[in-house]
This record gives C-alpha cells, structure tokens and sequence, in this order.
C-alpha cells in the first residue's frame, strides 16, 4: 500500500511529509523533488518509478502532492485517494496554496493519520471528518453517546449521514449539470461529441430519509412500458434518452440499480454529487461553429467565424465566448464583430469574442485580418476553435421524472418536501477545427 | 492564527530554545513547542535531540497535543529505542482509555513504533483491541496486524493474531471486515510461511461479497482485490461472482471500476469462452471503461494503461468505441501518447479512413514525441490494415514533403516496415526518398534508409554513389548503421558484381581491420568468407527472401499478458511489468495470480481484432508446450526432430500403420536393448536418476518415442523355463509412437534349437490381441535370446476377468503349446486423446455421483513439483486440464481415458516438500481405479 504522502511547493520545498511504511526512507523525498519536480519538462507521466521506488504525484494549483511507494499498489486506488486528500484539504481550508497549508500543517497531519493507516485509505468522508477533527483541534470533550456515534458513523454502513438531522423546512434541490463536448471537422463533420452529465443535490431533510430518483432513461422507460407515452416529450423533443454509462455516489444501492434499475440512496445532508453520466447519441448541440480561414501570403491571414445557436428560439443562451486562436508570429489583428465585444489577446495567442447572450434559432459573425512577421520558424499548428457558453436546459436531453422521499421514522411525507429542479447545460471542451 | 510561522523557526540555539519552551509549565507554550518541533522535522532537519522533552509532554488530556507527540515518537523511535520505552506506559494505559478514539489512537501509533521492546508490550492491548466493543478500535487493530507482521512475522503467527484477524472477517462492521481482508491480503502476499496464507473458501467469500455492497470505497476497492485472487471451484460460481461484482462497474471511484474489472476479467476466464454470458459481460465492460476516459487526467492515464492490456486480452470489448480516444487538443502529453496506441490496436478495416485522418492530424502538433510515435503510428496501420496501406504511404509521402525533419526520419524508419510488409508494391516511392537522405541524422533514420537503398540497389540507379557517401564517415556511425551498411553493400556488390569490386573491398575491410566492435568484425568476415568461397551460396544467404513482418510486433507476450491481466488497477498493469521487476523480494513469493491454463494456450492464435477465426477454447498442453519450449525439452525434442527427419524415414511410417516385422528388426533390436538396458531385470532403483534420463534421450534420439516415452515397467518373467520345456519367456508392455506393444524376450535354455513361435490371446478386458504374428528369428539355438515385439490392438473380443487387468496367453512353438498370465499395467491402455476440454471436465466431475469418488493417498517419492509430475504423467497420456494453487498446495486436475472409452478424472493435490500427495479419482466404471491408482504410484514412482 501507500508508503508515504509527501506535500511539495512549486520549488520542491516539503511542506509536507508523512511516511507509512518503513521501506520508505528518507531520501524519497528528495529523490521525487531531483528527478520530478527539477526535470520539468522531462517527466511525461504522473507515474515515476526511482530505483525501485515509485512515486505517483498529482500538481493542484502550483502545489505538487506525491504518494510513494515501493510495492505493487493499486495505482487507481492511489489517484483518487490524492484527488479525495485535494478535496478534504478544499473543505477544511479553502483554496490548495502554499500558505494555506503552511498555515494548516498540524491539522493536515491530523487528516493523514486518520484517513491513511499503514498506507490503506479509511474513511474520508469530510462531513463525518468534520464531526471529530476540526481545525480548533479535536474535540476532546465529548460525552460517551457522542463517541460511539462518531466512531459508528466513522466505521457505519451509512457513513456519509449522521444520525439525528432535524430541519424546520424539508427542502430539495436538484441541478441537472451537463458539459457538452464537442470535436468537429472544419467540414461540420461531427468527429466525437459527447455529454458528461452530473446531477447535483442539495438536502436539507430530517432524519435518515429513503429517496427514490427516476429519469427518463430509455433502459428504465421500456422497461415499464411507458417510452411511448407522447405527453412525456422533454424540451429537445426526445421522449427518452439512452444513457451510455452512469455512475453513483457512495450512497446509491449498486445492486439495486443493476437489477431493477432503480436509483435509491439515503442521501447525505447538504451538497454532494448524486450521479455522473455519459452520453453520446441524439444530443441536441446548442451552437455550431463555421471557421473560414484564408492565409493571404506569408504575412497575412483572413480569419471569418459564423456561429449558429440551435436551440428553442424561447430560450436564452449565456456567457458565450468564442476563442479563435492566432499565430505566434501575429502582429496585429483587426476585429470586425456586429455584436458582442471581441479583442486580440497576444498573450493568450487569441482573439476572444464575447457576447452576454443570444437567443436560440440566430446567427452571428466574426471577421479578422491578422497580420503576421515573417518568420522561417515551424510551421503553426492550427489549434481548433473553442467555444464557452451556458445554456438553460439539458443538451443530452435528459429529465428527472421524479424524486420521492420517505422517512418512516418522522413525521413528513414526500407531499411535505419542498423540490427545486434546474438544468444547465455548460460547453465542456466545445471545438472546431480550423 | 496560523501555524506558517513554525516553518520560519532557523536561529541558532534554536535547539536549546525548544527545550525550555517544552519543559514549560504552560499547556499552550508546551504545544506551540511541539509545533515547531514537527515542523522543523518536516523539513528535514534533526530534532532527535528533544527525544525525551517531547514525550514527557505525552501524557495530556489535549489530543490534538497527544497525536502531535505520536507524530514524533513514530519518526524517531527507531534512533532512540531506549528512550522510546518511556513512552510503553501511556501507551499501554491509553489503550484501556474509555474514549474509543483513544484506545484506536495509541494501538495505531504503537504499531508503527518498529523497536522490539515495544512490540512485545503491544500483543496484549491488541488481543484486546481486535475483541473491542466498538468497532472504529476493530478496524484499526486490524492494520495493526498487519503493522506487526510487518516488523515481527514470527510473532503474529505465533500469538494467533491471525486467527482473530479471520474471525474479523466475519464482523457485522463492513469496514472492519475490510480492513481484515486488507491486512489478511498483504499478509499473505509478504509471508512465504503457508500458515499466513488466506484461507479462501465459498464461506469467505460470500461473507465478502456481502461486506461489498456496505463498506466505503477504498474497503471495496480492498475486498475486490482479494477477491481476484481467489479461484472459483467452477464456472457457476465463477459466475455468480462476476454477477455480484459488476454492479461495481457503476461507481463513482475509478478504483473501485478498476478493481471490478479485474475481478470481472480474470472471472470471464473461468466460465466458458464462448458462453453467452460472457459476451453480455463483455457488453457491460465497455462503457464503464469509456466513462473512465472522463476523470482527472492522471487517473485516466492508469485507465489507459490497464484498457491497453484489455483491448489485446479481449479486443471484442471496445471495438465499436474508437472514437472516444481521439486525442484532445489539451489533453496531458501522456494520455495523448496512451491514446494513440489504443487506436492503432482499434483499427480495423472498417474504421482506418477515420484513424488515418485523425493521425495526418496530430502529426502536425507540436510535441515531437506526439508526432514522432503519430508517424509511426500510421506506419503500423498499413502493415496491420492491408486495404489501407496504399492511402498509408501517400499519408506519409505527404508527411515527408513537409520537410520537417524528425517528421521525414521517423517516416522513412516506417517505410522501411511497410516495404518488408509488402515487397514490390510501393518501390516506386524510392526516388523521393533518397531526396532526404541528407537531412537523416537519426542512426534508425539512416540505417533504415541504408537498408532500403541495399534492398533495391538493382532499382536505384547511383545505389553505389549513395553508399559511397555514407561510407566516408564509417567510423563516426553508430554500430546499428554500420552493420546495415556493411550488408547494403554486399547485397550491391551481389545484384551489381562489375561496377562495386572496390566498394565492398572497402567496406570489408573497414569492418574487419579498421573497427574494435566484434560485432561488425564478424559479420564482416562471415560475408568475405562468403564471398570468396562460393558466391553462389553468398547470393543465397545474403538476398535470401525475408520472413513477412507480423503485425502486431509490439503486442505484449501472452504469457506476461495473462499475468498482467491478474494484475489490473495496480502499478504493474502501469508499468506493463510484472511485479517482480520492480518490487523488492516479491521473487521470494509463490504468486496464486494466474489465469487458468487454456487461456495461455488458446491465445497466440488470435492476433488481432480482425482476425481472429481460431475458435478461443482449450488446445492441447502439449501443443503450449511447443509454442513455448521449455529449456530442458527442448534440446532433446530438436534433436529428435533432426535425427528422425534425416535418418528414420520409416519411423514416420510406423506410426500409421505397423510396418512390417522385417523392415523394423534392426530398430526393434536397439530399442530391445535399450530397454532392458534400461529397465531389465537388474533393480531400476539402483540407477542413477541423470543415466535414466540420459537412456530416455537416447530413446528419443533413435526415434523410438519422439511423441511419447510412456513408463514402461521392467520386465517380468512370465514363463520360466522348467514350465515351458525350456523356454523363458519374459516380458513387458510399452507404448512407441502411440503403438502398443508387448516386448518379450525368449530364451532358449533346452538343448535342441526352437522354431515356429506362435502367440494367441485369450479374451480378456480389454479386447488386447496381436495385431500382427509373432516374428521370431527361427531357429532359436539353445543358450540364444530373441528379443521380440507384438504390436496389439485394442479390437479383440472383450470379457471382463478377474483380476481385471488379467491377460492370458498362449505361446506355441515346435515343441508344445504353452499357456501363461500376465497383468497389462493399465497405463498401457491410456489413450493419446485422453485430454478432456475444460468445459466437458468441469461438468463431467459434477456429473459423477461424489460415491463415485475414491481419494487415496500416494507416495511422490522424489518430491517432484506439479510442473515435473504434470509433465511425467503426460508422457503417460494422463492429461492435465488445469492446475491452481490453493493455500499452498498445488492442484493439478486431469483426465484420461481408456481404449474402451471409459473416462477417469482425477484431481491431485500436491503439497510442497511432501513426500505424500492426495489423489481424488472420479469414473462412472469404479473397477478400474484401483489399477489407476497404481498406474500413478507407478509412473510417478520410476520415471
């Protein structure tokens, strides 16, 4: 298993260091701030393997955070505990820099000796964490119930919720989150397109309450019978959608999913992500981007990009930026826009176009002449056009159908429950090629 | 406040400071101390010093200030072991603490303090802490188990900490139970003492297959990992395994997928290949693999690695999801790299026009290493994509006119591919490339383009001016240039003898007298040994016709495949390497991971994802065994292979139909005398093992068992001569390329010579009779032996005798008729065909009623391992179908069968450095098992 966790700043400084096992010797430290953070460029793969010893590291912001070890350990298990120990260090403090971990290094150690033992992750739940290390020190003052309960909820078979959650108002929301990602030819050939969905809850319930979730996934739909039924027919016009892939939160009874595809969990309270999915058919593509370009001569280029929004005319489209990129060798750009603003960013390599918003079933354009020096350097590689926007509804055109709660133990029913559903659909990597 | 300031501490006498400030009587003061201390020793400065001053702060009430002092005890016990024993009391005291979190506390810190004294004062709180009330103490003290085997090995197992760590695996906390099966795994992967090993029964593993759906995401990712290592009884269960674990597939930690995966892969090995269930299971695997392409990038990476494997262990699985691994522009240059080597090993016809535009595409990026393995990369679809090759090579025409010079070297290294792949198709493109020989300053770039000018020098008119120019810097090339000049120009010296004389001349002799490398020098005196000798025979080795380049160079080799497949989601499916070659002291330990036997055999057939007609289902052991020749065999087998080639023709025919007495006699004589040299009347026993071995080469040199040395028992006197007048005859059975025979030796100790020998059998179980007459070289003077062999068949008429394996025969010659009994070993009746597929085994041992059973007990005397007996009894015609290792021993399951049809499965349990193994023999006729048994006290016994 892990052999040890090591924090470094840009410069290869430990900030942190916390070993495991004792094949792991001091000189790791050293060896992965020499061979890793030193070489730069050199190293191309977040797995390292230095005499014998390897080191798996992960960089958030400019901090490098590496796991080291010398035996054969479960290298997915490794990421996503460094991607677990990134958000519970986010949780308790904020923002991964230098200060902040400088300022929190008794409270880290504190969360490295609790979620790692002898290298094997336990539980790293942060609201359960939260119950029994905080940052003004463990509270070592507690009565015997409030033990056994933080050790049951630590160890529990539902250890994402703690017992005894009361509110005065029941109250849900859901956002239906989706990235729309998209590659296309110059041609307007669709080379890959894909939505990757999350679905975002927010739970203010009492008790420990049973919820059951339903959408109009095509798989539960024909199963029922119910794919049919003309009245069900969400905002792109599909009455169902195929879901490629879909995972859970912790929470979601796996095996209940495999078997009656049925979605129910006891949810943890406040926020937290319910699901994760993935599309690839019928997805309605919000805009469609037309590049033109033109190289007139050696030092000079016509650039003209036609963007088309494609969506119920009704319906509003926000924060649209186009990224059109430019040469190394630019010297100048001049930007002709009808609407929005558009600038030259040299330091980007970009023209960046931006328009607050636009409504669906429009049309807007773009022309550019940039000049460029003459320059005998490799030739430039075109990188595609890139597109940001949001929009109001779910590309892959997925709907929630329902959201049921039931909590025996206490005395509001599902009628009782306030609901809030949202969708927004965002552009994940959204490009054309030029 | 904040804590950076302890970071900042650098003064002189800081050391000294300290102390006082930990020596003060102010609570805060003390901890601010601490602090410090821990921060000083984060960054790697010595604070040993304050060893004592920092644990007489231990004992608080404060636990923030406690878990601090831990900290520190845990880095430097080990430099100040006398001290650290101050520090037994409040251990020992904290874990009787009333807080739960106490009592974990101080037994999760005293297992990671390695002094020996503190070790012994830790087995009693721990006995406590594994039997505790609550279960967040269980579940740490189980990691301190595994803590404690780790410094101690001996004294866990002597304490019985294991044993309570098994009984955790039944605890009704889920997380406890996983971090029992975590300690319980490493366990037994570090140990090499067979009490350590985990105990893996249906019991256990369905109390983990419940703990899964309850415990948080790291224990499932623990309890799928040992559940990879367990071996199902039989693909129902195998089967109902991989149906309880794929629900995994739809976690939200890639851990978690990647652990079901492999627990799913190893799975669909043990239920039949072509069993639907496993094409739905495959269906199943495709998308949570593709979701994985959407997570945090390094996470992918891993993903990439371990799908690398997957696509060529099961290329039906992604087949139709090329596209998601289209690289992205901004995607981290190692999943690009990741990317593209699964596309090629995706490409098939149908999709290939897509790959091609998409590897044109980032062979313009910018990353020189991206572009370079891009070039290559459609350097590999046109030798694996036949229909795709042309439009191949115009891509890379393309690519070479961009001039852009590492684009043009890793070009031209392709074209040199795809030329071996397909003579005399893309010739014509030759011209341009000798335009950019200039600009090669690669040694693969270069020898490549050497090789192709040598290959057609008849084509390229100035071949010679281009070598030439290569020539004048000879010494300056690096080796691999070098020898590929050295052969260009004498195949140029060979297709054009007028005009290059000098030239080679040249080269020779810079390769023999000017260069230190041996390499060079050799080669270069072989070709002018060749040359000046007979050039003919030069022409017919140096342009001799190439061997078509396979496809799929750089696919992995099975076997470390099927290992690394065991090993998905871990470094080594990372690595691509088995553990072995990157983790200390793992050579020490007997692996359990292995992919059930057919699945090595059954995979070389299948090369790719378009081709694959060979059904994917059991062959042969034998036809493994001649993929992959084991070192010792396969000297002999070669030898045997040349010497009956060139010398036995016959002997090939003898295998088909029993030749003639005559044409064999002289053969017969040998193998006659071998044999009892071998195993006569003179006590096997008494022979050195290496000369028996020795005879047995001997054997198959002389083509008398190429295919098959069964065991073949001394000889036996059947009719001594006072009953017979005179004649002894004596004798015994044997099995030569598949033929049984009866080898006899008569002697004629009467005083008149004997003739007009003659043999019939009597019925008897089997149906044995003569399959031809008996040839005895007549007369047989008195004091003479005949060494003499009957061919038998199996179609003679059939009555069952007691005992069984009874056979009576009566033996004429020109004095009297004489009648004796022998007993036929039952071995002798084994048939070559007698290897069940694995499949019909399975349900076969299912099939037969357990009374049907019969376990016995038999000796392996030599303590042969399960390779040497499996291999022994093969020769024998005893197959064996599987073999697996639970707890330590080795099973070997296997199957024979009978002329007359009858099937007997046995499973044989050998455990190592034993000089007993426990043979189970399942068959519907139970007659025969006594003999079987035999048989196998006997093969394993004697050979």
């Amino acid at each position: 298993m892990i052999g040890g966790l090591f924090i470094y700043n840009h410069k290869g400084e430990v900030l942190i260091s916390r070993v495991y096992r004792d094949d792991i010797g001091r000189n790791a430290v050293d060896a992965f701030r020499v061979n890793v953070i030193h070489a730069r460029q050199q190293v191309r793969s977040p797995v390292t393997n230095i005499a014998r010893t390897s080191f798996f590291h992960i960089k958030r912001s400019n901090i490098w955070l590496a796991c080291v070890t010398k035996q054969n350990v479960n290298a997915g298990l490794v990421f996503e505990f460094l991607n677990k120990m990134v958000e519970v260090m986010q949780s308790y403090f904020g923002k991964i820099s230098e200060d902040n971990i400088k300022n929190n290094f008794v409270l880290i150690y504190e969360l490295l000796d609790e979620i790692l033992d002898f290298g094997y992750p336990q539980n790293a739940d942060t609201s359960i964490l939260k119950t029994f290390i905080t940052q003004t020190g463990i509270k070592a003052q507690v009565t015997k119930e409030e033990q056994s309960q933080i050790t049951s909820q630590v160890t529990g078979q539902i250890s994402w919720r703690r017992e005894g959650i009361k509110y005065r108002r029941n109250e849900l929301f859901l956002d239906v989150l989706e990235n729309v990602n998209l590659l296309m030819s110059p041609q307007g050939q669709v080379l890959s397109a894909h939505v990757a969905g999350r679905i975002v809850m927010k739970s203010y319930l009492s008790g420990m309450p049973e919820c059951k979730f339903g959408i109009n996934d095509k798989l539960v739909l024909d199963k029922s019978g119910r794919s049919d039924d003309p009245s069900k027919v969400s905002a792109t016009g599909k009455a169902s959608i195929a879901i490629d892939d879909c995972t859970f939160h912790q929470c979601v009874r796996l095996s209940k999913f495999e078997t009656e595809h049925s979605i129910s969990f006891i949810p943890p309270d406040g926020e937290y992500e319910l699901m994760r999915y993935r599309t690839t058919k019928d997805i309605s593509l919000p805009f469609r981007v037309i590049p033109l370009v033109r190289e007139v001569g050696r030092t000079k280029m016509e650039v003209k990009v036609v963007i088309k929004s494609n969506f119920k005319p009704s319906l509003l489209a926000q924060k649209i930026e186009v990224r059109i990129p430019t040469p190394l060798n630019t010297s100048g750009v001049q930007v002709i826009c009808m609407k929005g603003k558009a600038k030259y960013k040299a330091s980007e390599n970009a023209i960046v176009w931006k328009l607050k918003r636009m409504g669906g079933m429009k049309e807007s354009q773009i022309s550019a002449e940039i000049e460029l020096l003459p320059s005998d350097k490799k030739k430039w590689s075109r990188p595609p056009i890139s597109m940001n926007f949001e929009v109001p509804f779910a590309p892959s055109g997925l709907k929630v159908r329902y959201l049921k709660v039931f909590e025996p133990k206490l005395n509001y029913s599902d009628h009782d429950v306030i609901k809030w559903v949202r969708y927004i659909g965002r552009s994940g990597l959204y490009e054309t090629r030029c | 406040m904040t804590d950076s300031k302890y970071f900042t501490t650098t003064k002189k006498g800081e050391i000294f400071e300290l102390k006082n400030e930990l020596n003060s009587d102010k609570k805060e003061k003390k901890k601010e101390a601490v602090k410090k201390v821990i921060a000083s020793m984060t960054v790697g400065k010595d604070v040993s010093a304050l060893f004592p001053d920092v644990v007489n702060c231990m004992q608080t009430d404060n636990l923030e200030l406690k878990k601090l002092v831990y900290l520190y005890l845990m880095n430097y016990a080990k430099s100040q072991p006398d001290m650290a024993i101050m520090a037994v009391n409040t251990f020992v005291k904290d874990c009787e603490d009333t807080n739960p979190l106490i009592r974990a506390l101080a037994v999760r810190t005293m297992g990671c303090i390695r002094v020996d004294k503190i070790t012994e004062y830790l087995c009693e709180p721990l006995r406590k802490c594994l039997k505790d009330e609550d279960p967040y103490v269980r579940k740490t003290a189980a990691v301190c188990v595994a803590k404690l085997h780790d410094i101690n090995a001996q004294l866990v197992e002597d304490q019985g900490f294991l044993d309570q760590l098994r009984e955790l695996l039944s605890d009704s906390n889920p997380m406890v139970v996983a971090n029992a099966v975590a300690a319980l795994s490493e366990i037994s992967d570090t140990s090499p003492s067979p009490a350590a090993q985990m105990e893996m029964n249906q019991q256990t593993i369905n109390k983990l297959l419940a703990a899964l759906n309850e415990c948080t995401e790291w224990g499932q990712i623990f309890i799928l990992d040992a559940l990879s290592n367990y071996v199902p009884k039989d693909d129902r269960e195998a089967q109902s395994i991989c149906e309880r674990v794929t629900p995994r597939l739809a976690h939200s930690n890639a851990g978690v997928v990647l652990s079901a995966v492999k627990v799913l892969m190893k799975g669909m090995e043990y239920v039949g290949m072509e069993s639907e269930f496993v094409t739905t299971l495959q269906k199943k695997l495709a998308p949570p693999l593709v979701t994985l392409l959407s997570s945090e990038p390094e996470v992918q990476y891993v993903a990439l690695r371990n799908i690398n494997l997957i696509v060529q262990k099961r290329p039906d699985i992604l087949k139709h999801e090329m596209k998601v691994f289209f690289v992205k522009y901004n995607d981290p240059i190692y999943v690009k790299l990741e990317k593209l080597d699964i596309m090629i090993r995706l490409a098939t016809q149908e999709n290939i026009a897509q790959v091609l535009a998409e590897l044109k595409e980032y062979a313009t990026e910018v990353d020189v290493d991206f572009v370079r393995k891009s070039v290559r990369a459609i350097g590999r679809c046109a030798i694996k994509v036949e229909q795709a090759a042309e439009r191949c090579v115009s891509t890379l025409l393309d690519l070479i006119q961009t001039k852009v010079n590492y684009v043009v070297q890793e070009a031209i290294v392709v074209i040199k591919d795809i030329f071996r792949k397909y003579p005399n198709k893309y010739e014509s493109i030759i011209s341009t490339l000798c335009e950019n020989l200039e600009s090669l300053d690669e040694p693969d770039a270069r020898a490549s383009m050497i090789w192709i000018v040598g290959e057609y020098a008849e084509r390229i008119d100035n071949a010679d001016e281009l070598l030439e120019s290569f020539l004048e810097g000879f010494h300056d090339e690096s080796t691999q240039v070098q020898l590929q000049l050295l052969t260009a120009i004498v195949k140029l010296f060979l297709k054009k003898p007028t005009e290059t004389q000098e030239l080679v001349q040249q080269v020779l002799s810079l390769a023999t007298q000017d260069s230190d490398n041996p390499d060079l020098r050799d080669r270069g005196y072989i070709y002018w040994r060749l040359l000046s000798t007979d050039p003919a025979a030069a022409k017919e080795v140096v342009l001799a016709e190439k061997p078509l380049i396979s496809s799929e160079t750089d696919r992995l080799e099975p076997t470390l495949l099927d290992e690394l497949i065991c090993y998905i989601a871990s470094l080594a499916s990372v690595y691509h390497k088995p553990p072995s070659a990157f983790v200390e002291g793992q050579a020490l330990v007997v692996r359990k991971t292995q992919l059930p036997v057919r699945s090595a055999s059954g995979e070389p057939g299948a090369t790719g994802a378009t081709e694959s007609p060979v059904p994917q289902q059991a062959q042969p052991v034998q036809q493994q065994q001649s993929v992959i020749p084991s070192h010792d065999t396969a000297m002999g087998d070669l030898l045997g292979d040349l010497l009956s080639m060139d010398l036995n023709p016959p002997q090939q025919q003898m295998s088909m139909t029993p030749a003639p007495q005559q044409d064999m006699g002289g053969m017969d004589l040998l193998g006659g005398g071998l044999d009892s040299l071998l195993g006569g009347p003179s006590p096997v026993a008494g022979m050195p093992a290496s000369q028996a071995s020795m005879g047995g080469g001997l054997g198959d040199i002389l083509g008398l068992g190429i295919s098959s040395t069964t065991y073949v028992p001394p000889k036996q006197v059947w009719l001594p001569a006072p009953k017979a007048k005179g004649l002894e005859v004596s004798g015994t059975f044997s099995i030569r390329q598949n033929v049984r025979y009866m080898d006899l030796t008569l002697k004629n100790n009467a005083m008149a010579p004997m003739g007009d020998f003659a043999i019939q059998f009597n019925k008897n179980s089997f149906g044995l009779s003569p399959a031809s007459a008996l040839q005895v070289p007549s007369p047989l003077s008195p004091g003479q032996t005949a060494d003499v062999t009957l061919p038998l068949g199996t179609n003679g008429p059939v009555q069952k005798m007691d005992p069984l394996m009874n056979l009576q025969v009566a033996m004429k010659n020109n004095i009297d008729v004489f009648y004796f009994s022998c007993l036929i070993p039952i071995h002798l009746l084994f048939t070559e065909d007698g290897q069940m597929d694995r499949k019909v085994f399975l349900a076969t041992w299912k099939d037969i009623p357990d009374s049907n059973e019969v376990q016995k007990e038999i000796a392996n005397p030599n303590q042969l391992d399960p390779k040497g007996i499996s291999d022994k009894l093969q020769q024998s015609f005893i197959f064996t179908i599987a073999q697996r290792n639970v707890d330590g021993r080795d099973m070997l399951y296997q199957s024979l069968k009978l002329t007359n049809g009858i099937w007997v499965l046995a499973e044989l349990k050998i455990q190592p450095r034993s000089p007993t193994m426990t043979l189970s023999l399942k068959t519907r006729a139970l007659d025969v098992i006594p003999q079987v048994q035999q048989a196998y006290e006997l093969i394993i016994a004697n050979m």
